[in-house]
């Protein structure tokens, strides 16, 4: 396997030996990612295996058991309440199910960030909220109200306000959970074309493999607590591992197998296992 | 004896964190009060949209009060005694009392089911990863105009209960007490103290429901289930702390 090495300078996010758990569960046991700069990088793995929890340590919302997150140079969790909130300024996060402000309409979600960070007027806050919609392609549901979205449409409106302050990455969770082929289609083609146009740093954490692979420039496989695989595409589709080709492929029998534990069939049928 | 002990630790850490809490809220409320618009918009979510209920229940207790001490102060001659009985039951007690039990049950409840409802569905982590504070952006104002509501409203109740529709309407305009006796009397009786301590026990009953409404809604585990623990949680803790406070207070302002 051949494991991406990014000059220092490349690598926008830097993790190093995270640990993170819940009272004795475990979900990161040191675990070391990189997501280099301009790259769109997924993170995929079983339900339930923290992905999203990869994300909230990184956007500094959690705080790691053990380890360092560096987010350009800075360690994220050493930073005071100002400036990770000054930090955060440079991070959009698209969260799984949109997380639009209820009580705004579509335009004021997008407005959102710009008046609570800017002094801008708002003859111009309109204009950055239009172009920031247009590239979503929702410009024309500027007055819709949350409750009036399709989940396809709320997840391109979050996206237009995780962009409205120019952020250099965005993350993204789950963008594609519980979405029709076409809404898939468009948030795939908007992620990427996002991340090359604006010049962004895209984190995408999914368990859709093939959408997520076919925008991504590299992956990591997170099983049990460790990096259980990463490298580009290609590299992850041939992946020694069967385990990692099992969760590819998503055969229903192999390392992980379809049956749960238990005692022999025929015995258990005939009334003599133990 | 082990899970009594349990019990009084976890009410324990559970007071430390909610005064923790209170603590960040307050240091919110400078925040809060330099936009003004969005403590309005919740003083009207909370005050404005509790009116309705607030008028009709002060009616309906002034009424009753006047009815009752009719019947008793007419078996001494002392009818005309009336609007005192109503005025000073109402101002010392059952105004701040009653409309704080009905905040806690109106808008108490509606504001733990909102933000425990932006807890879960993310609202109030993207507000966090836009580097916006949840706690001056949502809580503190929400606290505030709670503050500010419930002696508001605790003022129209009383005016409901003892003059528009209550005490007057039953003991002068149904039962016959001359309408000089009941209000010179209600003059003479009522001291501006009584309505200064009325004020001070709304405000610290709208302190108190404030407080546990927006840490009830902001702890709640973000499932339907807790949310709807969270308000429920909102109205029984609000309902016992205001009965309680009420209790020490009288016994403070009445030695």
């Amino acid at each position: 396997m051949t494991t991406p090495t990014p000059q220092a300078d490349d690598v926008l996010v830097r993790v190093r030996g995270l640990s993170f758990g819940y009272g004795s569960r475990v979900i990161y046991d040191g675990i070391d990612v990189d997501i280099p700069r301009g790259k769109v990088t997924a993170i995929m793995g079983p339900s339930g295996t923290g992905k999203t929890t990869l994300l909230r340590l990184i956007g500094g919302q959690w705080h790691p058991g053990a380890g360092t997150v560096a987010f350009d140079g800075v360690d994220v969790h050493q930073l005071k309440r100002r400036d990770l909130y000054a930090l955060r300024k440079r991070m959009g996060m698209l969260f799984q199910n949109g997380a639009l402000l209820t009580d705004l309409n579509v335009f004021d979600n997008v407005a959102y960030p710009l008046r609570e960070h800017t002094k801008l007027p708002e003859s111009i806050i309109r204009d950055l909220v239009l172009m920031k919609l247009q590239a979503v392609g929702l410009r024309g549901a500027r007055d819709l109200w949350v409750s009036q979205l399709s989940g396809g449409m709320a997840r391109r409106v979050a996206l237009a306000r995780a962009l409205a302050l120019d952020p250099e990455m965005v993350m993204y969770d789950e963008p594609f959970a519980g979405q029709d082929p076409i809404t898939m289609g468009v948030l795939m083609r908007l992620i990427r074309t996002l991340n090359d146009a604006l010049g962004l740093t895209s984190i995408v954490v999914s368990h859709d493999i093939t959408e997520v692979l076919s925008i991504a420039d590299q992956a990591y496989v997170i099983a049990d607590g460790k990096i259980a695989a990463h490298g580009t595409p290609a590299e992850l589709r041939n992946h020694a591992s069967p385990w990692v080709q099992q969760f590819l492929t998503g055969a229903d029998d192999g390392p992980v197998s379809f049956h749960a534990k238990a005692p022999d069939y025929l015995a258990d049928l005939m009334g003599t296992a133990k | 004896m082990s899970a009594a002990i349990e019990i009084i630790a976890s009410f324990l850490a559970g007071l430390g964190r909610a005064q923790y809490f209170l603590l960040g809220i307050l240091g919110g409320v400078p925040a809060a009060l330099a936009r003004p618009r969005l403590v309005i918009q919740q003083l009207y979510m909370v005050g404005a949209l509790s009116l309705i209920i607030i008028v009709i229940s002060g009616s309906f207790i002034g009424m009753v009060l006047a009815l009752q001490g009719y019947r008793t102060l007419v078996r001494f001659g002392a009818e005309d005694s009336l609007g005192v009985l109503v005025t000073l039951s109402i101002i010392r007690e059952l105004g701040p009392v009653v409309t704080a039990l009905l905040f806690a049950g109106r808008a108490g409840s509606a504001l733990a089911a909102e933000i425990g409802l932006m807890k879960a569905t993310d609202q109030l982590s993207a507000m966090e990863m836009m580097a916006t504070d949840p706690i001056k952006r949502v809580i503190a104002p929400r606290f505030v105009a709670g503050v500010i509501a419930v002696p508001l409203l605790t003022a129209i109740f009383c005016v409901m209960a003892i003059g528009i529709a209550g005490g007057h309407a039953i003991g002068v305009e149904l039962l016959g007490v001359d309408a000089g006796s009941y209000w010179s009397q209600i003059r003479a009786s009522t001291e501006i103290a009584d309505i200064q301590q009325m004020l001070i026990k709304a405000g610290v009953f709208g302190f108190t429901v404030s407080w546990i409404a927006v840490y009830q809604g902001y702890h709640a585990a973000p499932t339907s289930e807790g949310v709807s623990r969270a308000t429920t949680g909102t109205v029984v803790v609000s309902s016992l702390a205001i009965l309680a406070l009420d209790f020490v207070l009288t016994a403070f302002m009445f030695r």
